[in-house]
């Protein structure tokens, strides 16, 4: 089941391989839902489904697709989980799919879900295919979490909407800050966490 | 069988696509009637909002808008009451009610705790990149505002997208839309800019005038249409209007 080379498409993407931090892919919706962490949380469960579910179905179908349309194929295949994961949202939790909005249609452009597809999927068999959709939706989720935990503690003052900072810091000066909730510090959250993850992670040092 | 030929590619495309799309069309209509449901409750917490009421909870949203909301009222130009049947304002399609020249307009009668009665006016107009719409809360005075509840589909965060906040509707509270007995409304304004006609005025949102305007123009196209109705409500003395109260008392559970 967990092979040596399953464990790798499990937990490389993770820190080693992450799609964000290492491959720079999905900036885009990192940035913009990340203002909070519920819809982040939400947005990486949505990607972690999208992505799990497309590159199994693509690694069922990868010998039957012929080469000159692959691309068209696995963007009707990713549109359509797409598609479902947004009415299910709808249907189901309501409040945050009118904050997720736009975004969740994006996840059809997402780079880390073309990525994968063509690079492990098309070449791997259903279940390292799983495995692989698994670790990297994980790996986006987690960079996204962090960065919507520093921008919703330091620019509302709250976690999952609750109010942790006390008030008496409020009456001693502190206030929350503003340019947090926007997208640049997003940017910069990201970059921060990069500078932190290379540092420690010499061989990713490019010269 | 060649997988690089053509008939073979269009066939597996069309296959594909059917597959795909038949499954979609599938779970849009299992899934509709919760949607819809989800979308009448978000839009009667909007109209809640206005009234400066929140349900206890998500499912008790239906609950608390039916104990609040004691009528639907279609009134027409004049001010004259046309039709009062259940959710008959409620289901006003304001994207399409809007556009019609002879346009019937859709109220809200609610009744408080504390027994007043404010009516809820719907609006509906354009931002910066999409629609915006909104409720008004009149008292029964028929000129005092007393609560506004905007929305959006697509305003600029932290810009435009700031009319739905509370600190920008609550600035409606307590405005008057009539000056000295004549409509005036009440307008969005960059501060310290002065009305033309007189009308009371809301301080625009910083860095989004379009949206702003937006939102000035939707109360104007959407609120002075109720003047006769607003009117009636201030000189309940004239036969008319006595006519519609006790239209409305009939349905009113006192």
């Amino acid at each position: 089941m967990l092979s040596k080379k399953n464990k790798e498409a499990l937990f490389n993407p993770l820190s080693k391989d992450n799609p964000v931090l290492v491959q720079i892919l999905g900036i885009c919706s990192a940035l913009a839902v990340t203002a909070s962490l519920e819809p982040a949380i939400v947005m990486g469960i949505s990607v972690i489904c999208v992505l799990a579910f497309s590159n199994v179905i693509i690694s069922f179908l990868r010998k039957t697709i012929p080469t000159n349309i692959r691309i068209i194929v696995q963007l009707v295949v990713v549109a359509a989980l797409v598609i479902i994961v947004q009415q299910v949202l709808i249907a189901y939790n309501y409040d945050v799919s009118k904050q997720l909005s736009v975004f969740i249609g994006l996840i059809i452009t997402n780079c880390i879900l073309m990525g994968r597809l063509e690079a492990f999927a098309m070449h791997n068999s259903p279940w390292p295919s799983f495995l692989d959709g698994i670790g990297n939706g994980l790996g986006y989720t987690i960079v996204l979490v962090i960065v919507a935990f520093f921008r919703e503690l330091l620019g509302s003052g709250t976690l999952f909407g609750f109010h942790v900072i006390p008030q008496w810091c409020y009456d001693h000066g502190y206030e929350n800050n503003g340019l947090m909730i926007l997208a640049p510090m997003a940017l910069i959250t990201v970059g921060c966490i990069i500078w932190v993850h290379r540092s420690r992670n010499k061989e990713l040092q490019e010269n | 069988m060649n997988k690089n030929s053509n008939i073979y590619q269009i066939l597996y495309a069309a296959v594909l696509v059917l597959l795909v799309g038949s499954v979609l069309a599938l779970i849009y209509m299992a899934l509709k009637p919760k949607q819809n449901e989800n979308i009448a409750n978000d839009t009667r917490k909007q109209i809640m909002s206005a009234l400066h009421i929140a349900a206890p909870d998500d499912s008790k949203v239906k609950e608390t808008y039916e104990k609040y909301i004691i009528q639907d009222l279609l009134v027409d130009r004049d001010g004259n009451v046309v039709d009062s049947a259940k959710n008959v304002a409620f289901n006003v399609d304001m994207k399409k009610n809007v556009k019609l020249a002879e346009r019937l307009l859709p109220v809200m009668k609610c009744k408080m705790d504390d027994g007043s009665i404010k009516y809820v006016l719907p609006m509906y107009g354009a931002g910066l990149w999409g629609p915006i719409w909104g409720y008004i809360a009149m008292n029964d005075d028929g000129n005092t505002i007393y609560g506004a509840n905007f929305s959006h589909e697509g305003e600029t965060p932290g810009l435009g997208a700031r009319i739905a906040d509370k600190d920008f509707q609550d600035k409606f509270v307590e405005k008057h839309v009539f000056q000295n007995g004549e409509y005036k409304g009440v307008v969005v304004l960059k501060k310290g800019q002065k009305s033309i006609n007189g009308a009371e005025q809301i301080d625009a949102l910083t860095g989004a005038t379009i949206t702003s305007l937006g939102v000035s123009a939707m109360l104007e196209n959407c609120l002075a249409p109720y003047e006769a109705f607003l009117k009636k409500m201030q000189t309940p003395a004239t036969p008319e209007p006595a006519a519609i109260e006790s239209e409305i008392n009939d349905n009113q559970p006192e």
